[in-house]
């Protein structure tokens, strides 16, 4: 069959700051924040769980707030600060919410555990769980399949101590 | 997903124009139900308009004692807005009810408002579905219908409203404000929303290529009796089975007015204000509180799976009302 | 420093990748010049493709290739081919292969293209037309036509014993009960995704998200007709898998044939969606006949079960033989029958059939405890089984007393009232209920290798897989203790076709069957190392056996005389060895072992508060205690149990996969309707590993975790419920409507 060649798709140039880096680059507009960061960026610390805002793996922080990156065009982002789990760490030191998921063992398969630190960041930065049990809700964005979730809030806890004696 | 052409909007007047010189536009905002729904090929938009650059982020006091919500403030914001939180913690709560903490930081006010239904067979493409294909049939009716409508649906469609926020927002009398190709105007939010009739594919009264700009709250915000309880399968993270907003006025033990939205049971946030105007004047007692719950759910039909939200709706009517009057008696 | 590892909580050695995002899962490789795969399913359960048209997805530009069964590559054409190293007995489904169509969601297109974006755009664009047959997805009305299997997949039932009939009818007390266990789906987190790296010399890389590389290996080369040099799987992490990792699931063929007609690289991951379209827990029917005595002694156990399967393949799973594995009963009558439906095969889920049958099984149990009077953990202790009556022999460890005692005194059980609905908290009604479980303790054959260089770093491997289990982990505490070296100087690798055999990562036998390679492979090197020494003539090792050695701190020394220490890197050093070699099969004892009930043993005790009104209900508290052998490593056990105690909760008031079989298709096929546990659900959980000695099992006496911690949560639950409401709800899951 002869091919037509219909240009499926048009693009746009948008500016991101990616992990402190700031990037010109050209993007298709259907192209999701998750898939510019996996696909193109190559930044596969973010994940994908199910693509429809449903579990959280995707979690990354726009402009300091947790989002679902699957549910966002890049396009409409231009100009955004993102942060994802590859630049949570002060280069070789890791920041002390990735420490203390080593040390929880607040992980098992692993897949969730990037978002779960970002969206651990995120409430962080919201400063509106007071309670075990607001923890508890607001974490639950974040589903972790292998049931690590008493270990996840015992990081969460801890990182709020932290950001109260701070 | 399939193809689509993408302009950005500066203003609403140019958005709006925008929107209606494309075919099969829409808008775009947090994008968090769109996207999905293009995503799953139920929505198939041919152009969107971004309005996220549009001047519609800010919470503000109106002349009459009130609150403006421009619709593109964020749901986390909205909940969190100290003035929100003070004078509406009915609307903080129900707002908070909802999503997930990563959702409500992308989703809108107004997109919270036009978010469409959980209905199984409306977001399985391969099934039969008035309201994603209209003429085709409704699955919901002989099929898996957990999560449907116990009142005001029709034999074309027995989907439910999802959102939290909107049930708050019908029992606070919101209003919403529009602005379309023939100017701007406004709909109380009991107009806002439609019952399917024999158009389920139209969820709002909305017309072609209107943009919703803000929500309005009236002054009272019943911030002293109020509840929002949401009944659902698991702790988090799920539409409602049946939830209800309630606020009362009450002048000591005597009810000065009562307002009850329910979600989860219709196409709509369900209100019925005659049933309401039963409690006026009454002193607050489980009794009463029960009378009204039954007088709302009236004429109420269940379908195979979905058949206990009657007595579910019910009970969580009196047990709102109870939290509310912040009596156990 | 200290280098006795095992059984120290060490944290995952992998912990760094996964916590930085640097832990690269099956689509996630960067391959050059990599295309994008995305399938397309049938819309019907049952039927015929009429046509499929896909003129429309190729005139676009970047899309490459429709995939069809009208011009799919020839394949093998036995259907044996395509079976794997998990295949039930049947015929094995094979994608593409002609134009039938034998269950909803089957794959039946690949579409290929430069970006991900343009293959979902250009499936959008494929049509294709259906000739429909009527389906039969609908269990009960297909129960009548229920049979037993030619072949059974798993354990068969044992033979009866005894006169169940006749005693059931004489006990003083019955129970007639029937349970009812609805299918449900994996859902790890990570979509099954295949990366193929198209070489470009006809060999091909595969990145397989897979609990097994060496099964997705000998998949392709049976399928495409592959030599083994040719194809090369590595699984070097996977998110999650719980069984459905077991099988290779279709992106694979999707991906792989793809790559060898493209002749490019590609990827295929499925969406969450098409995670509902391979197997799943089967539904089950559950029917119980108990007779005991007027006391509370058992007489009689008639467990029958009815479970879904494909019509192309008998998968049966191990869910009647709990009751002679946890009770004794002179009068045991078990048989398991298969309904055929046309709907893929179910595939083993965390806990095959145990899960399944001692939810019913302790559901009923608890039944019969109060129509006893009896507490139920009384009960349980009067009937107590010495010995695992399905092959009646002796237990080879069972500390299931142990955990009644010490799991009940963590939770308070002797303060709890017997009568339900006796414990109530302003609106919620309170319930304290308990269950026993068990599990399999099995090993199976296992390779390993081990190379310590002259630097004391060691290298061992196994083509075995690390699911989040903390294989990983695990492996490299027993080389590093073994050996007496740093954690951090052993490395241990896995998920590799090109390494050691392995099992299946599967049944909770990757610590016992690798683990017992590891140490084996290791006390290998341990024996060339005592060469080297007594081949430089030192008099204190002379005619010393390795079981006289201790390894340890990176020195060798005789057990009686720690002065006789040795470095192992000197030691290496001055006899001129770069590194030392070991490559070693471990097998089972299986004669010895054949003369035991090898398990291990759980009992979760529970408290539940539910809505007297509304009817929700909140699990507020888990006990769990294991009687699991040896724990490794504590840290990393204890997130096994956990998770299983997540999976317990979720499989008692969640997990449903909805079949409409209007359709004849799951119908809640995403995370949204599909509820699996959120952090919200999950409250208090303690863990108990009580101590527990077992020599038989294999040699390091450990007896797997992955599925011993989610067996006895749902019936717990499901007791404490009833305890709360006095409501028996034998249907999961045990949601607000039943309970309200």
């Amino acid at each position: 069959m002869e091919k037509n060649t219909i240009a499926p798709i048009s693009k746009e140039k948008v500016t991101l700051t990616i992990n402190g880096k700031e990037q010109q680059l050209e993007v298709e507009v259907w192209t999701s924040l998750l898939d510019l960061l996996r696909e193109q960026l190559h930044l596969t610390g973010t994940k994908k769980g199910c693509d429809h805002g449903q579990c959280g793996a995707c979690t990354i922080l726009l402009d300091g707030k947790r989002i679902n990156s699957c549910l966002s065009l890049a396009v409409m982002h231009d100009g955004a600060d993102i942060t994802t789990i590859e630049g949570i760490a002060n280069g070789e030191e890791l920041h002390p919410v990735q420490q203390a998921f080593i040390e929880h063992d607040a992980f098992q398969c692993g897949y969730c555990t990037s978002g779960q630190i970002c969206s651990t960041i995120g409430l962080l930065n919201e400063g509106k769980a007071k309670t075990l049990d607001d923890i508890r809700d607001l974490m639950s964005g974040n589903i972790c399949r292998c049931g690590a979730y008493s270990n996840i809030i015992k990081v969460v806890q801890e990182a709020l101590e932290r950001s109260r004696t701070a | 997903m399939r193809s689509f052409s993408y302009t950005r909007a500066q203003d609403v007047k140019k958005a709006v124009s925008e929107v209606s010189s494309h075919e099969d536009a829409k808008f775009i905002a947090g994008g968090t139900n769109l996207l999905d729904l293009m995503k799953y090929d139920i929505m198939k938009p041919r152009h969107l308009v971004d309005i996220t650059r549009l001047e519609m982020k800010s919470i503000e006091e109106t002349e009459g004692g009130g609150l403006r919500l421009d619709a593109l403030v964020s749901n986390a914001d909205t909940a969190y807005h100290p003035l929100v939180e003070e004078r509406y913690p009915l609307l903080s709560h129900a707002i908070l009810a909802g999503a997930t903490a990563q959702l409500r930081n992308k989703a809108t006010d107004g997109g919270n408002l036009l978010q469409r239904t959980r209905c199984y067979y409306f977001y399985d493409t391969t099934t039969l579905c008035n309201k994603r294909e209209p003429g085709t049939g409704c699955s919901a009716i002989t099929g898996y219908n957990r999560n449907h409508a116990i009142l005001g649906h029709s034999q074309h469609c027995i989907a439910t409203h999802p959102s939290d926020m909107a049930v708050a927002l019908a029992a606070l009398e919101a209003t919403i404000q529009v602005s379309g190709p023939e100017g701007e105007r406004s709909i109380p939010i009991a107009d806002f929303h439609r019952l399917p009739g024999d158009k389920p594919e139209k969820d709002t009264n909305l017309a072609e290529n209107e943009i919703v700009t803000a929500i309005e709250l009236p002054k009272k915000g019943f911030a002293r009796h109020y509840t929002y309880l949401k009944n659902r399968d698991r702790a988090s993270f799920a539409f409602a089975l049946v939830s209800v907003a309630a606020a009362l006025e009450l002048d000591g033990d005597t009810i000065q007015e009562a307002r009850i939205a329910l979600g989860g049971v219709a196409h709509k946030p369900w209100r019925k204000p005659e049933a309401e105007a039963l409690l006026q004047g009454k002193e607050v007692s489980r009794e009463h509180f029960q009378q009204v719950a039954d007088a709302y759910l009236e004429g109420a039909e269940g379908f195979q799976y979905n058949e206990f939200k009657i007595e579910l709706a019910r009970r969580s009517i009196v047990r709102a009302l109870m939290q509310a009057a912040k009596t156990d008696q | 420093m200290a280098t006795d590892f095992i059984g120290k909580p060490s944290k995952r050695v992998d912990g760094l990748k996964k916590v930085t995002g640097q832990a690269r899962y099956a689509g996630e490789f960067e391959v050059p010049e990599l295309t994008h795969g995305v399938v397309i399913n049938s819309s019907i359960a049952r039927g015929k493709i009429k046509s499929i048209d896909s003129s429309k997805a190729l005139q676009l530009e970047g899309v490459l290739q429709v995939f069809t069964h009208e011009n799919r590559p020839k394949l093998a054409w036995f259907d044996k081919s395509y079976s794997d190293m998990d295949s039930p007995p049947g015929s094995p489904f094979r994608p593409l292969y002609n134009e039938k169509v034998q269950f909803n969601m089957q794959p039946i297109a690949l579409v290929v293209a430069e970006t991900p974006e343009l293959a979902q755009y250009a499936a959008t664009q494929v049509k294709v037309e259906y000739e429909t047959e009527p389906h039969e997805t609908n269990f009960d009305s297909q129960l009548k036509s229920a049979y037993v299997p030619e072949e059974f997949n798993s354990t068969p039932p044992p033979e009866p014993w005894g006169e169940s009939e006749e005693q059931f009818k004489k006990a003083a007390i019955q129970l007639k009960e029937e349970y009812f266990h609805p299918s449900q789906h994996h859902n790890p987190m990570e979509m099954h995704a295949s990366t193929v790296h198209w070489e470009g010399d006809g060999r091909i890389t595969v990145y397989d998200k897979i609990q097994g590389a060496l099964n997705s290996q000998k998949y392709l080369m049976g399928v495409f007709g592959l030599a083994k040099e040719e194809v090369r799987v590595l699984s070097p992490f996977v998110g999650g898998a719980f069984g459905s990792g077991l099988r290779p699931q279709y992106q694979l063929f999707m991906a792989t044939m793809a790559a060898l007609e493209l002749k490019r690289s590609v990827r295929v991951m499925l969406s969450r969606t098409q995670m509902f379209s391979f197997g799943h827990r089967p539904k089950t029917l559950q029917r119980f006949s108990i007779g005991a005595s007027a006391e509370g002694k058992l007489q009689s156990i008639i467990h029958e079960t009815y479970a879904e399967t494909s019509k192309f393949e008998d998968f049966q799973e191990d869910v009647v033989i709990w009751p002679a594995v946890l009770y004794k009963c002179d009068n045991v009558k078990l048989s398991h029958q298969l309904v055929g439906l046309d709907e893929y095969t179910p595939l083993d889920v965390r806990a095959p059939g145990g899960t399944t049958g001692i939810f019913a099984l302790e559901c009923a149990m608890d039944e019969v405890a109060y129509k006893a009077g009896l507490d139920p953990l009384e009960f349980r202790k009067k009937n107590y089984s010495e010995m695992d009556q399905t092959k009646k022999v002796p237990f080879s460890s069972k500390e299931l007393m142990e955990c009644y005692r010490q799991g009940a005194e963590k939770f308070g059980w002797q303060n709890r009232k017997q009568e339900p609905r006796s414990m109530r908290e302003g609106h919620q009604l309170v319930g304290w209920g308990m269950a026993q479980g068990a599990w399999e303790a099995n090993q199976k054959p296992a390779n390993a290798k081990a190379i310590l260089s002259v630097d004391g770093k060691l290298k061992v491997s196994s083509a075995t897989a690390d699911i989040g289990t903390g294989t990983y982990t695990i492996m490299t505490q027993i080389a590093a203790d073994t050996l007496g070296l740093p954690l951090e100087d052993v490395s241990f690798k896995l998920g590799d076709s090109s390494l050691p055999e392995a099992p299946l990562e599967g049944g909770s036998a990757t610590a016992s069957s690798v683990g017992s390679a590891v140490k084996a492979v290791c006390q290998k090197i341990q024996e060339q190392l005592l060469e080297l020494v007594k081949k430089q003539g030192n008099t204190d090792f002379a005619g010393k056996e390795v079981e006289e050695l201790d390894f340890k701190d990176g020195q060798m020394s005789l057990k009686d005389q720690p002065a006789t220490a040795v470095s192992i890197t000197e030691l290496m050093a001055q006899n001129k060895e770069d590194q030392l070699q070991a490559e070693i099969s471990a097998e089972p004892a299986k004669e010895e072992q054949k003369k035991w009930g090898r398990y291990s043993h759980s009992a979760t005790f529970v408290e539940v508060k539910v809505d007297e009104e509304l009817g929700t209900i909140k699990v507020t508290r888990v006990v769990s205690a294991i009687a699991g052998g040896r724990i490794l490593n504590p840290k990393t056990a204890r997130s096994q149990i956990l998770g299983g105690v997540v999976w317990g909760i979720g499989m008692a008031m969640e997990e449903y996969s909805v079949m409409d079989n209007q359709y004849g298709r799951f119908i809640n096929h995403n995370l949204a309707e599909y509820h699996v546990p959120v952090n919200a659900d999950v409250q208090e959980i303690d863990v108990i590993f009580v101590e527990e000695k077992d020599d038989v099992v294999n040699p390091i006496g450990a007896k797997g975790l992955g599925e011993i911690g989610i067996v006895s949560v749902a019936p717990a639950i499901a007791n404490a419920v009833f305890h709360a409401t006095g409501k028996r709800v034998r249907a999961l899951p045990i949601t607000l409507d039943k309970t309200m």
